[in-house]
Formats: structure tokens, sequence, C-alpha cells
């Protein structure tokens, strides 16, 4: 079934964008993560101009992030006083990323842009978790992962503006966070992802926070700053197509339900290396997309951006 | 022998010479040509997949006919990547004025030197002849060409303006029509189609439609809630996504 989407200005097959939105759902379900890092190159690859799929993966993350925090909040799993601390730099990063994001829009580079962070930042992340969970699997069951010290003394502990997270049982400078959010916040608007995946290990390398609320958290702020970002980028830039993101949450919905379920059967380091297995293709491919000589070195831009 | 009978010819060939002038002046060129589309209006619905039109008329005689459809005019940038500490940047670009956002043309029979190209450059038929001009003046005419020729293989890659030209029939002597495509990408506004008479190696009489290319019904209703409320259309995004997420998470909590 074929239908116009009114924004992107494309007609596309619903069954596909259904699918597409199942498939990265099942997959944020199974890993408990966002998708919007798969979702957004897709959208790109089927014609979508790549400032509508932007716009429109941060509308629909929000309603992806909702059913997920809604799950953590039921188990008292979120902490909301970080969250707060960490939605305020949040929300100044979100702003300057959507302002960035049509600044190189008018350049002509918000596709090297957005490459370049996928290959950065996606690439890194996902190294490191292969590599921490390859050592754990092959360290073998059984052997409980072992914190060298409770407490590390850095040099991060004696920045200024401390404050008390009881919940999480942490006393640290609140500007710590903030920078986590503030960086997070960027990124939600200049790449369309929620940020989950750099927000997840942060927090619990960075702020040193219990592994068990690190997901609610982080999720807590991303309803947030995904809907600030899919504020600005409607208000802005017009380019959340509702229509797509309709689509997108209602396959994204059930999809991620079944992956939840099947994610539950895995166990963690196992799901953290397929994950980052999936993540460093992803990277990589955009890593050669880069380096290979382009198939036509000129292209071209419309007014709108498409 | 023959300096005689120049001599009787040449009144003749005054009155003849008259005649014509007359019948080329712009009033009388209307009766030449005729023609007009299936259809005025080209709407997009929510299952608008592409379409044709048909586009048909009547010439007075012999001649060749072509078919010139152009779309809304815009600005379009050319960008040029270069390889730079081994990644693929691009480092230049030129924009382009009054580019044509749709580009289509049908001929009854080749042109190739029949007609001299100032003719068809001029009535800008055919992709060699599109009126492309920079913003700014590029003084490298090569340099102009290269990025020409850029924009329109981009413009075909993405079926926006034709790669093989169409071809318009004849139903006898004096009718002819031909089908326009306009694919599922077709940008909106205000389209035209131009119908050239050519006779000689010149065109002899031309005629241009208005075509619309408009949104209709429910995806019409939603771009212009975009458009016009866009702080309503923010909210209602948001709240949407919210209530389907809060939706999901209360059906799939007991199963």
């Amino acid at each position: 079934m074929q239908i116009y989407l009114p924004i992107a200005e494309i007609s596309v097959n619903a069954l596909l964008i259904l699918l597409l939105g199942g498939g990265v759902g099942f997959l944020s379900g199974l890993f408990g993560v966002g998708g919007g890092f798969l979702m957004t190159p897709l959208l790109i690859f089927i014609g979508v101009p790549p400032a509508v799929a932007v716009g429109t993966q941060a509308n629909q993350l929000v309603g992806a992030s909702v059913s997920g925090v809604l799950a953590h909040w039921r188990r008292n799993n979120v902490d909301v006083k970080l969250g707060l601390v960490m939605l305020s730099g949040g929300t100044v990063g979100t702003a300057l990323g959507v302002w960035i994001f049509g600044l190189l829009q008018a350049l002509g580079h918000i596709d090297l842009v957005i490459s370049l962070s996928y290959v950065l930042f996606l690439g890194t992340v996902s190294s490191l978790m292969l590599w921490e969970s390859v050592g754990a699997i092959i360290r073998g069951r059984g052997s409980v992962a072992t914190r060298s010290k409770l407490h590390h003394h850095t040099w991060l502990h004696g920045l200024p503006f401390k404050m008390r997270f009881p919940r999480s049982r942490l006393y640290i400078s609140a500007l710590l966070p903030a920078l986590i959010g503030f960086v997070c916040g960027l990124l939600v608007a200049i790449m369309g992802i929620g940020g989950g995946f750099l927000l997840v290990p942060a927090m619990i390398y960075i702020l040193g926070m219990p592994t068990a609320l690190v997901a609610g958290t982080s999720l807590f702020q991303i309803v947030f700053t995904t809907g600030i970002a899919a504020f600005l980028q409607a208000v802005g830039n017009q380019t959340v197509d509702i229509m797509l993101a309709l689509l997108l949450l209602v396959g994204g919905v059930i999809g991620a339900q079944f992956g939840t379920r099947i994610g539950a059967k895995l166990r963690g380091e196992q799901a953290r290396a397929l994950l980052a297995l999936v993540v460093l293709a992803v990277a990589a491919k955009l890593a050669v997309d880069l380096v290979l000589r382009p198939e036509d070195l000129f292209s071209i831009t419309l007014p709108g951006g498409s | 022998m023959r300096g005689v009978r120049r001599l009787l010819i040449l009144p003749a060939g005054l009155l003849a010479g008259f005649i014509l002038m007359v019948a080329t002046r712009p009033d009388a060129w209307a009766q030449s040509l005729v023609a007009d589309l299936s259809s005025h209006l080209i709407a997009i619905t929510t299952g608008f997949t592409g379409t044709d039109v048909v586009l048909f008329g009547a010439v007075d005689g012999e001649g060749d006919v072509a078919v010139v459809v152009q779309g809304p005019e815009g600005e379009v940038t050319v960008r040029h990547k270069d390889r730079v500490a081994g990644i693929w940047i691009n480092t230049d670009e030129i924009e382009f004025a009054r580019v044509p956002a749709f580009y289509t043309v049908a001929l009854s029979n080749t042109l190739d030197g029949v007609v001299p190209p100032a003719v068809l450059q001029r009535h800008e038929i055919g992709l060699d002849y599109i009126r492309l001009a920079p913003v700014k003046k590029i003084d490298k005419a090569e340099k102009l060409a290269e990025y020409r020729a850029a924009l329109i293989r981009n413009k075909q890659r993405m079926g926006l303006y034709t790669t093989e030209v169409g071809e318009v029939s004849f139903l006898g002597q004096r009718l002819f029509r031909t089908r326009i495509y306009f694919p599922a990408n077709v940008p909106t506004g205000t389209y035209t189609a131009s119908v050239f008479l050519i006779r000689d190696g010149d065109v002899v009489s031309a005629q241009t439609t208005p075509l619309l290319v408009s949104k209709i019904g429910f995806s019409a209703s939603v771009a212009e809630f975009a458009q016009r409320q866009s702080v309503f259309y923010a909210v209602l995004g948001i709240l949407l996504a919210v209530s389907l997420g809060w939706l999901a998470g209360i059906i799939f909590r007991k199963s």
C-alpha cells in the first residue's frame, strides 16, 4: 500500500515503513536502546530527505522512550533528581544542536558531519562495548563482575557545585551530569538519535551510577530531549512528518514488545556483544562510504533541504 | 531563356512573400497549432504514486511537433566533493538560479541537424538547451559546463528530468498526442506545457498551457497545518507519540 508523506513529499510503501519500525523496534527492545542510530540511516536510504529523517526520528523516539520509561518507573528505577540535572544540560545542548544543524545544512556539510559523528561516537562506544562484553563471555559464566574499588577518587570529584543524589547514592559535581546531558542533547539534534547508547556507558563509568537505575534515568532524560528536539525541528525547520512518525511508532511499539521478550532470555554480555556488533557494522559502513570515492562527485541541494 | 522566366516569376514571388508574412503574424499562428492537456490539475492525494497526463492537439499541415514540460523554478546548489585527508568532502559549489524543478521533452522526430541550436536554445527544447544560469558569474566555461552536466545528471537520477526524449505520435496527418509521466516525488507548483510546431528548421507556431501540481485532501491539510500552525503541529506530534507510547505500555503490561 503506497502512502504519500505530506512533509517528506515522497510516496512510500506503508507496509515497508511498518516493517522497518517493527524491525528496529525489535532490536531496541532486545538491547534496550532507542534504535535511532539504525532508523535515521535507513530512512535516508529509502529516500526520505535527511532533515526530515532526523526531525521525524526525534518525534518517534519520544513515543518509544515513553513506553520504556513507564516500565522502569513502575519498578522505581528512575532517579528523577539526577535526570533533571542532566536535562538542564540536555536542553541547552538540543537547542544548540538544532541551530548547528540548520547552519551546517546551509553550508552543505550536514551529511559529512552526520556520518563523521556516527563513525566517531558509535564506532568508539561499540568497539569498547564489544571488547568488554567479549572479555566477559571469555571469562565465562559464574564470574561476578568484579569492581576493583567501590569508589575511585579522580579529578572529576574535585569539580565545584557538588550535589547529593540520594536515590543513586552519589555526591558529585552537578556539572558532570549536566555536561553529559549537554553532549547527548547535541547528538539528538544533529544525528537524530536518542543518545541512550552514549548516555548509558557515560552514566555507569563517569558518574558511577548504580546499573539498575541507569536505563530508566537515561530514558527519562531522553523523553524530554527528544521532545524538545522534535518541537524545535517542527517549528523551526518544518521537518517532522507526522504520518511517517505514526507509521514508525505503530511498527516500533509492537516490535519492541517482542524484542523485550526475546531479550529477557539473553545474557547481559551476549546482548551487549550483539548490539556492539550491529552498531559497529553501521559505523563501519559509514566509514567506508566516507573513504571510498563516491559514484558521483557532484551532489545537488534543493531549496527545502531535500 | 532562364532570365525571361525569372522576370515573369518576380511579381508572383513578391505576392507569395507577402502572403507568407501575413500568415506568420502572431495572430495567424493560433490557427496552425491547437493543443490541450487531458488534465490541468495533478492532485497529490494520500495514495499518489505518480500519474500520466496526455497532451493532444492538431496542426494545420506538415511539420514536427516538440512538447516541453517544465516545473516550478528555484535555486539549486551543485556541490563538488574532493578528497581531503582521506575522506570525501564538499569543497566547491555553484548556485544556479531559476532551475526548473521538473523537465521533460517529447518530439515527433529527431531535431538534430534539422533545427539550428540557436532556435532550440531560445525555446529550451532538449536537455542540452535548458537555461541554467549561475547566480554569480562564473568565468571558467569548462567548470560551468561540468557543474551544469552534474545538475542535470542528479536531477535525472531523482527522476525529475527526462533521461530519454519522449515520443509525440501522429494519428494521421493532423492529430498528435503524447503522454507525460509525473513521478511520485513530483514537486508541487505551477508547471507549463509548451507545444512547438517546427517547419523548415524554425518554430512557426507555439502554445503554452499551464498545469498545476497540488496536494489535495488529507496530505494537503497536514502540510498546510505544519506550515501555518507549526507550534500546534509540533505539540500534536509529540502528544501523539507520548499517547501511543503510553498506550503500548498499558496494553503490553500484563500480557
